[in-house]
């Protein structure tokens, strides 16, 4: 990989100036300059440093010009900025203080909040078929965690298979403006849904109100986090928070590093870091097999990087960074053995222990939810369409349940499909729909059928149901809000 | 359903792969230069399939196993260079002297021919040393020609440059 770097530029920390390029955010630039320590907690003042890096997290939290609790993963880094660490949760100067923001409203077609592979995929299609589209995302540009997918995508051509994650968003991207029927909101939040089908959304500069006629919520997914002694130890980063700064970024994370988890992200991390120069030390699995795919395990043993099944993380040792890390063997009730630990001197810590939907924005609406032990926690049930409980709001994605990208392709592009057919008419309503039947069926009956799927097709059967039956659940659960 | 083995060991033995019908058939290894598709799971892929200029592999549904037709395959590492999975290997056990193998490469610094690299095999051992004779790149992966002692055709899955 190689990086094209913006401009150099000068900030200050603590007083402090240091330098940084432009288009990198704050923590990744602090990162480079190697500070590792971004704030305290607030009862016992431990050490916090980065950990997820897509601003689901509180570990990033800093003073940015005076204004605290800002989450610096979300937050370029600009010519003279002053960033101080914070200790604890600082309350923010009053609403006076702060001063007026401007409040706008936006009327759209349909609302897709998250502009990963399923919000991209949605807009896009929904675009194509004629919808105004506005899409909602926090980052500073689109793509999601496409953007740091350096490896190739399985698939099949039609279905990007063979790009690389960060070509297929740079495709989608293009696409899009192209369509000129899209419009973009980056660094901005969607917080809530109120009745009147009014959605609130914090942006860069503005507040805005958005009354959409529909909505795809993509919201996507955390990472997981792991019990284990020192486990906020900064250092102790999660996959994809390593991603961001490695792959996105083109910062070296660290020089030895331990991973936790052995799915296709945990692999495919490990790959990755030997790609970066980064020696890994192994990849450890509490259960008796690999959990990912075959073909991303043989990529990291055949560069001599040992899998360590039936092993876990007992607990990290260091100051104010992770020094060492020690791992233990279980047995088959997941104890430890004693006398098994195995230490490693390693400054990078990497948990890639799963991935949860984000289900905030579909419970917040009264969507009915259903809890999915194979699809990593909670998500709203949904017709095969995507369609929620909430009438016009559909769900795609890891936040529809924990899948991959392709899947996420394919629904993003089911839902706005869906969300077509019931804002048109005539012909192209039926087209619409046909369309996302003929999707549907290759889904579910050809990708679906691979047996490495099997878990997230079983929980995305006990989540879907009838158009009748949804009939049923909305009669028994009014949601408080709906949109159209 | 019992665990095959490789799904505890990331490494696929040639057995299961000749179970399979991954692997050629010996008089084809002899022959000249054959692809080896190491992808023992089901997939849903099939990016091998349309970029092979031969059309020598074929596919029912997405899910299923690469078959390549030994026969009509030449051996060119087209499959090598687009596999997402780098699970596509080409092995030529034809001459007397060394074997030659061809490995995807995706770490720098890209091996230049006549460098002098160790040889990996599929559980990360130094199994020699080997000579790289061709190297040619598409969308970032290296495909990597490299002459190994006679006898690690079969063995050696990827190679390091040594800084
Ligand atoms: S080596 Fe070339 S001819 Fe043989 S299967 Fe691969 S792409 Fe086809
Ligand atoms: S491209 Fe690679 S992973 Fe995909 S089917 Fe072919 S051999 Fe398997």
């Amino acid at each position: 990989m190689t990086f094209r770097r913006g401009r150099r530029l000068t900030f200050t920390f603590e007083g402090s100036p240091l330098e940084a390029y432009e288009g990198e955010t704050v923590a990744v630039a602090l990162y480079a300059a190697g500070v590792s320590v971004l704030s305290w907690s607030s009862g016992l003042g431990r050490p916090r440093g980065l950990f997820c890096m897509i601003g689901k997290c509180s570990s990033c939290f800093m003073v940015v010009n005076g204004v605290p609790n800002v989450k610096t993963c979300r937050e370029p880094v600009r010519e003279g900025l002053a960033v101080e660490r914070q200790r604890g949760w600082v309350p923010p100067a009053d609403a006076a203080e702060l001063g007026e923001v401007e409040t706008r409203e936006l009327e759209t077609d349909l609302l897709v909040v998250g502009g990963g592979p399923a919000g991209l995929s949605a807009a896009l299609e929904a675009a194509q078929q004629g919808l105004d589209v506005l899409v909602v995302d926090e980052h500073l540009r689109l793509g999601g965690q496409l953007l740091k997918q350096t490896h190739k995508f399985f698939g099949s051509v039609e279905l990007f298979g063979g790009l690389r994650g960060f070509q297929i968003a740079g495709e989608y991207l293009k696409k899009l403006e192209s369509n000129g029927r899209v419009r973009v909101l980056t660094q901005s939040a969607v917080y809530g849904a109120f009745r009147g089908g009014l959605v609130g959304v914090v942006g860069r500069d503005a507040h805005y109100v958005v009354k959409p006629r529909a909505v795809v919520g993509t919201p996507g997914a955390s990472e997981r986090y792991l019990d284990f002694a020192n486990n906020d130890l900064p250092g102790v980063v999660g996959a994809g928070g390593v991603q961001t700064v490695m792959n996105e970024l083109g910062v070296k994370p660290g020089e030895r590093a331990l991973v936790v988890g052995s799915g296709n992200v945990g692999l495919i991390i490990s790959y990755q870091l030997l790609q970066a120069g980064v020696a890994v030390e192994a990849v450890v699995e509490i259960l008796p097999e690999v959990g990912g795919w075959f073909v991303h395990a043989a990529k990291v043993r055949r560069y001599g990087i040992p899998i360590l099944l039936r092993h876990t993380l007992k607990a990290v040792y260091g100051t104010e960074k992770v020094e060492e890390a020690e791992v233990v063997e279980v047995d088959e009730g997941f104890n430890p053995v004693p006398g098994s630990e195995k230490r490693f001197k390693v400054d990078l810590v990497l948990l890639a222990v799963g991935l949860e939907p984000d289900a905030r924005l579909f419970a917040q609406c009264g969507a009915v939810m259903r809890w999915s032990p194979d699809l990593g926690g909670l998500v709203p049930l949904r017709t095969p369409g995507l369609e929620t409980s909430v009438r016009n709001l559909y769900v795609a994605g890891d936040a529809s349940g924990i899948e991959e990208a392709t899947t996420a392709i394919i629904e993003g592009r089911v839902a706005a499909l869906s969300a077509v057919s019931k804002l048109t008419e005539g012909s192209r309503a039926g087209r619409a729909a046909e369309e996302a039947e003929r999707l549907n069926r290759f889904l579910w009956e050809e990708y679906r059928a691979s047996p490495l799927l099997a878990r997230a097709r079983r929980g995305k059967q006990s989540v879907t149901v009838s158009e009748e039956e949804m009939e049923k659940v909305r009669a028994l659960s009014p949601p408080p809000v709906s949109f159209g | 359903m019992e665990v095959p083995p490789y799904r505890r060991t990331g490494i696929v033995e040639l057995g299961e792969l000749a179970r399979l019908g991954l692997l050629p058939p010996e008089r084809r290894l002899r022959r000249g230069p054959v692809a080896v598709l190491e992808c023992p799971e089901m997939i849903p892929c099939n990016i091998c399939v349309p970029y092979c200029p031969t059309k020598s592999i074929r596919m029912e549904r997405l899910i299923d196993l690469p078959a390549v037709d030994w026969e009509t395959c030449t051996g060119c590492g087209m499959c090598v260079a687009v596999c997402p999975g780098l699970a596509a290997f080409v092995v030529d056990l034809s001459k007397e002297d060394y074997d030659y193998v061809t490995v995807p490469h995706e770490f720098l610094p890209v091996p230049r021919v006549g460098d002098e690299v160790v040889l990996l095999s599929r559980r990360g051992e130094r199994v020699g040393r080997g000579t790289v004779i061709r190297v040619w790149e598409r969308n970032r992966t290296h495909v990597v020609t490299v002459r190994v002692p006679k006898g690690l055709g079969m063995e050696v899955r990827a190679v390091w440059v040594e800084r």
